[in-house]
């Protein structure tokens, strides 16, 4: 019985002593992405190195007791690894992680909708992902602007503090019609989009009437929005004509800011004007009088 | 009756032969755990969103260990796109070039939804996993880890899938693996972990 006792503990010790020859690895917790870096080992004998995460993988044979030297840019997809060293008595295995720059080298911005309305509340919407020179994304919180430059040199600016590598904002889409630029700008990076602010609807119509031969002329005064921008040139504009128990209407575009058609001149004709929502003044044709 | 019969024969072979080689090849059913999305914003979550979500990123982490173990670049394209799909295709074709592969057997998922933004474009989670790597060089295992990481994934809209733009691992504080400097392994053994519930569904 102590014969084995003393077996079991000689087994033991001879193999702690193997173990202690072995070549430990000696892994930075973290690694900057790109940096160059090094690893020293002990023991004797060939030793290969596996570096290995789904961003990179890498092989290296050696001798045990050299200091592994990475140059720069070599490891530098950020992310979690597994190093296994294998030599001839053992194999160690440790983990560590390959950190992203400071800061951003490009950002991936997102601005949605390329077109819309004048006076939109929170109507723009802004995403920014920061990465590094390596395509990291950038985990630590850096601070993201946004800007919009609208038509007539007014800016909005907002300050966002990117969480996870994201920073988003909502803006409004300013009063002018015209091309707005939105900017996202962290560090030293700026990425530009352009938005296209256009008129909103019709706010009000009113039109004239005038005889041109047998023939009523008819023509609105130029449309705009509730913000005073002129509608688009090929907003429909309604005309409709009413006498007895007859109706003509007529879609007309609007050309230069304005509408114009000819009707039949009625004596008790009733004449209306309408486009999307807006519905204009009534006229009744008393033989232009 | 005989007809049924003469089917079930029919499929019987096919049937055991894909079993033995799910079994075989040590397929198992990660454990998945899924945090109420009902703080993600800026923009509301639909439930159908957050399943296909779920589904598309785990079988994101599928076609990732099938794509690494074989040694096929063009298996990523199903479910990555962008930055993450060229990371994984260069790591493919250098494993290729040193002539190693790697397995990556993911084992429970921890997943919260973190961000949904406002036009609908991109969605990003975070995930708590824990997987066991091997690595072979040519036919031989030189060596396993069982890791625990928290990645962070982003993932965007394509014609009928999620697809992962970015997948990436927040660096760790601490070491949760339970292996760190100097701890030797050995080839074939693997570091206890310690499971988490799995309180929601798995794929």
């Amino acid at each position: 019985m102590r014969s084995a006792f003393t077996f079991c503990l000689g087994l033991f010790l001879s193999s702690s002593s193997a173990l202690a020859q072995a070549g430990y690895l000696q892994l930075p917790q973290t690694v900057s992405a790109g940096a160059a870096w090094s690893l020293p080992t002990h023991g004797a004998g060939q030793g290969v190195l596996y570096i290995v995460g789904p961003g990179q993988v890498l092989k290296r044979t050696f001798r045990l007791g050299d200091t592994l030297a990475f140059s720069p840019g070599e490891l530098y997809n950020a992310g979690h690894y597994t190093a296994f060293l294998v030599s001839p008595s053992a194999t160690e295995s440790t983990d560590f992680d390959v950190t992203a720059a400071t800061q951003p080298e490009s950002i991936s911005f997102l601005a949605k909708p390329s077109r819309l309305p004048v006076s939109l509340q929170n109507g723009i919407s802004g995403v920014a992902y920061l990465f590094d020179t390596f395509q990291n994304l950038m985990m630590n919180p850096v601070e993201v602007s946004f800007q919009l430059f609208e038509t007539g040199g007014a800016v909005q600016e907002r300050t966002v503090t990117a969480r996870n590598g994201v920073a988003w904002v909502r803006m409004n889409s300013a009063s002018r019609a015209g091309i707005a630029q939105f900017r996202a700008s962290a560090g030293k990076v700026t990425e530009k989009r352009v938005v296209q602010q256009v008129p909103g609807d019709p706010c009000s119509l009113r039109m004239t009437a005038h005889l041109a031969g047998r023939r009523i002329a008819l023509e609105t005064e130029p449309v705009r929005d509730c913000s005073g921008n002129p509608v688009p040139d090929g907003t429909v504009v309604t005309f409709t004509e009413s006498y007895h128990d007859m109706e003509t209407t007529v879609d007309v575009p609007i050309k230069r800011g304005v509408a114009r058609i000819e009707m039949p001149a009625n004596n008790g004709a009733v004449i209306s004007v309408a486009t999307g929502v807006v519905l204009g003044n009534t006229i009744k044709w008393e033989g232009g009088k | 009756m005989s007809r049924n019969r003469n089917l079930s024969r029919k499929l019987l072979p096919p049937v055991c032969a894909l079993v033995t080689v799910l079994l075989g090849s040590g397929f198992q059913q990660p454990s998945v755990r899924v945090e109420p999305a009902g703080s993600v914003g800026p923009r509301t979550m639909e439930k159908q969103t957050q399943t296909a979500v779920i589904r598309d990123y785990l079988l994101a982490w599928q076609c990732l260990s099938d794509a690494l173990r074989q040694n096929r670049p063009e298996l990523v394209d199903a479910n990555f796109v962008g930055v993450a799909q060229q990371k994984l295709t260069g790591t493919i074709r250098e494993q290729k070039k040193l002539g190693i592969q790697t397995v990556y057997q993911d084992r429970s998922h921890d997943i919260s939804l973190v961000f949904y933004s406002p036009d609908g474009l991109s969605i990003e989670l975070l995930d708590t996993v824990e997987y066991e790597v091997q690595i072979r060089d040519g036919e031989k295992l030189q060596g396993t880890q069982n890791i625990r990481s928290r990645y962070l994934a982003v993932l965007t809209p394509t014609e009928v899938r999620w697809k992962v733009r970015v997948l990436q691992a927040e660096p760790q504080q601490e070491n949760t693996s339970g292996l760190r400097d100097g701890t030797w392994t050995g080839q074939h053994s693997a570091s206890p972990l310690h499971p988490i519930s799995n309180a929601g569904g798995s794929r």
